[in-house]
């Protein structure tokens, strides 16, 4: 038998001719000191990417990329195919895993300097992989047709239509039509399907021939200089003083962890299910609170807390300077220190990018710029809030809730965060500071001067100045006496 | 001359000649494949007058939710193909109607009657009745439709998702 399968590898070989290329790959001198479990992110990532393709095309045989059709195929993939439910899981949840291997890759790749002379263009091309992998999460989660999708795409030509001169243009070319419909849905299925598969598949095949060429970067050491003139002869000779064949040295880490990063995605996948589709791409249904899925949570966060004035030019410039800058770092520090002990700005810059987005995406979990639109109806007054108050301070409680101030104002804790909480209102302002407040708006309130009368105004009033601690005085004018003289 | 140079001219004529054919015929191709692609952008505008509705539909000094079908629906548009928009009506045939999308990022507003503000789930912009703007990021006032009242019907121009791109829907 063992026998019989090595001849017939020697006739395939004798006509393929891939021994040897293979031998050459598997065999190649690595430096000892990069076969180390911090250079496994990008073949796990490559894992990951492989396991896309065929969930993918899984799910490409049941799926409908219809506008009329696509959230009725999604429901019947989550509910009626056989595991078409544990597909899906398995390609939304995949692609969080990719992104997150991807970054992971992206930051160890950058302060280990592995994008230094001569590694120039392999971080180039990951650049590229990683605008292809964000481009097939926002694609993927606009095939997830549904109202998610279908107010992230508005987003997305909003954003476009703040171009100068060309913006109707740029938008119409997205939604391949006047208004997100059919044709939306038809472009960015072949986006993702088609377009941005073959870029990746292409650039990962670019970025990996460099690698093999070029050799694994080596284990930064503080104090070892790299210069163009020398690196590559001290290369050689570290690798041939110090190397290991790649095959099995470095590719058994390679393999365990991506080993346990597909064990760990199909108990992640089993568990949590597949990712939406939440309600039908109707327009019609306003009833919605879109959010964009998590990868892209920081830059709606960002979206909300930019100066208004800053905006236009931010979003059409920033994308571009940063990315520029990204494309651009290794052939701004292509030479000099490899390692992140001797690169202590490079460390700062990792922290504050990473704690940054970290940050605005904690904040887009439960974005508190947004109004609770539901807060009026749905969230009682505190019971101790109304408990032996007079008649117009009650008739101010009603009014705190029938006139939407819940929306954005919280009371014990409970109602939106747009404006300051009211449970202690009376200890900031006082009577008049209130009126005005409520009257002129300001500091991002609307003014309600032609939507209350003034016996509304006065009831608000009154119920707000009740709106402090038992114990503690309200805020008072300083001209005026702490303590009534009548109370002496 | 003697003949192998001869030779050599021959072979890089031919060369050259096919990489001339096939420069023109990717042109060839490019121009219909990149007109094909660019084609939604061809239109200049997607605009058409579309009813909304008997007048009785809307009370006066009320603003209520309406919605048309795209005058360019698709067989399997399905009901992206149906859009909202707020419609306010003062006195008699004196309306506002204001497109669904938020003017920050295109978030469908909500009208609240008692407080008289529409708000965007989205990012916190807030108009006024009147769809000026009150707070939060939106640079301007909400876009709003053309109309016009004609045999008892509300009318308004639109066909095109609003953006700050192409304002006048």
């Amino acid at each position: 038998m063992n026998e019989r399968l090595t001849r017939l590898w020697r006739w395939l070989d004798a006509r393929l001719q891939v021994a040897d290329a293979i031998q050459s790959v598997a065999e190649h001198p690595v430096p000892r000191s990069s076969a180390s479990w911090w250079y496994v992110f990008g073949s796990a990532t490559l894992v990951v990417f492989v396991l896309q393709v065929v969930t993918g095309i899984c799910l490409a045989t049941v799926y409908t990329p219809a506008a009329d059709r696509a959230w009725d195929s999604l429901i019947y993939l989550n509910y009626h195919q056989p595991l078409g439910w544990y597909l899906r899981a398995l390609h939304g949840w995949g692609s969080n895993f990719m992104v997150a291997l991807m970054v992971t890759h992206m930051i160890q790749v950058f302060l280990f300097g592995a994008y230094k002379y001569p590694r120039e263009l392999t971080w180039v091309a990951g650049c590229v992989l990683l605008l292809c992998t964000l481009g097939m999460a926002f694609t993927g989660q606009v095939l997830r047709f549904d109202q998610d999708a279908y107010w992230g795409l508005g987003i997305g030509a909003a954003i476009a239509g703040r171009t100068p001169i060309l913006g109707s243009k740029i938008v119409d070319l997205i939604l391949g039509g006047p208004i997100i419909a059919g044709e939306t849905l038809s472009r960015f299925f072949a986006l993702h399907v088609f377009v941005i598969p073959a870029l990746l598949i292409g650039f990962v095949a670019l970025h990996l021939f460099l690698v093999l060429r070029i050799g694994i970067n080596e284990w930064p050491m503080p104090g070892r200089i790299v210069s163009r003139s020398t690196y590559r002869r001290q290369y050689e000779e570290l690798v041939h003083a110090d190397g290991e064949p790649f095959m099995p040295y470095a590719a058994q880490k390679d393999l365990v962890f991506a080993g346990l990063i597909i064990l760990s995605l199909l108990v992640v996948a089993a568990i949590a299910g597949p990712i939406g589709p939440n309600g039908q791409p109707n327009p019609t249904i306003i009833q919605t609170v879109p959010r964009p899925d998590f990868f892209f949570l920081w830059l709606f966060s960002v979206f909300a807390l930019l100066p208004p004035w800053t905006e236009t030019v931010l979003m059409l410039t920033g994308p571009v300077l940063a990315l520029g800058l990204l494309f651009a770092l290794p052939f701004i520090s292509g030479t000099g220190e490899k390692s992140w002990l001797r690169r202590p700005f490079s460390v700062v810059i990792v922290i504050l990018i990473v704690t940054t987005i970290g940050s605005l995406t904690w904040l887009g979990t439960f974005s508190p710029w947004s109004p609770h639109m539901n807060a009026w109806s749905a969230v009682p007054t505190p019971i101790e809030y109304v408990k032996g108050r007079a008649p117009l301070e009650l008739q101010g409680a009603l009014l705190v809730q029938s006139k939407q101030c819940r929306n954005c104002h919280a009371l014990g804790g409970r109602g939106g965060m747009r404006g300051p909480a009211l449970d202690r209102t009376a200890t900031r302002l006082t009577r008049s500071q209130i009126v005005r407040q409520i009257l002129q708006g300001g500091g991002n309130m609307p003014a309600y001067r032609s939507n209350l009368s003034p016996a509304e105004v006065n009831a608000i009033v009154a119920f707000l100045a009740t709106m402090h601690p038992r114990g503690q005085l309200p805020a008072r004018n300083s001209a005026s006496p702490a303590i009534p003289a009548s109370s002496n | 001359m003697d003949s192998s140079t001869d030779k050599t001219t021959r072979r890089h004529f031919l060369f050259r000649l096919g990489i001339a054919i096939n420069a023109i015929a990717i042109v060839l191709l490019a121009i219909p494949i990149v007109g094909y692609l660019l084609s939604p952008a061809r239109r200049f505008t997607w605009l058409d007058w579309i009813p909304l509705g008997p007048l009785t539909d809307y009370p006066e000094n009320e603003t209520r939710l309406a919605e048309y079908v795209s005058p360019f629906k698709k067989k399997w548009d399905g009901e992206t193909a149906k859009i909202p928009c707020w419609v306010r009506r003062l006195t008699g045939n004196q309306f506002q109607v204001f497109a669904i999308n938020c003017t920050h990022l295109g978030c469908p507003v909500r009208w609240f009657a008692e407080s008289g503000l529409f708000m965007c789930p989205c990012h916190g912009g807030v108009f006024y009745s009147d769809g000026r703007h009150a707070s939060g990021p939106p640079p301007r006032a909400l876009y709003q439709y053309k109309y016009k009242v004609q045999a008892d019907r509300l009318w308004i121009y639109a066909g095109e998702l609003p953006t700050l791109g192409h304002p006048e829907v």
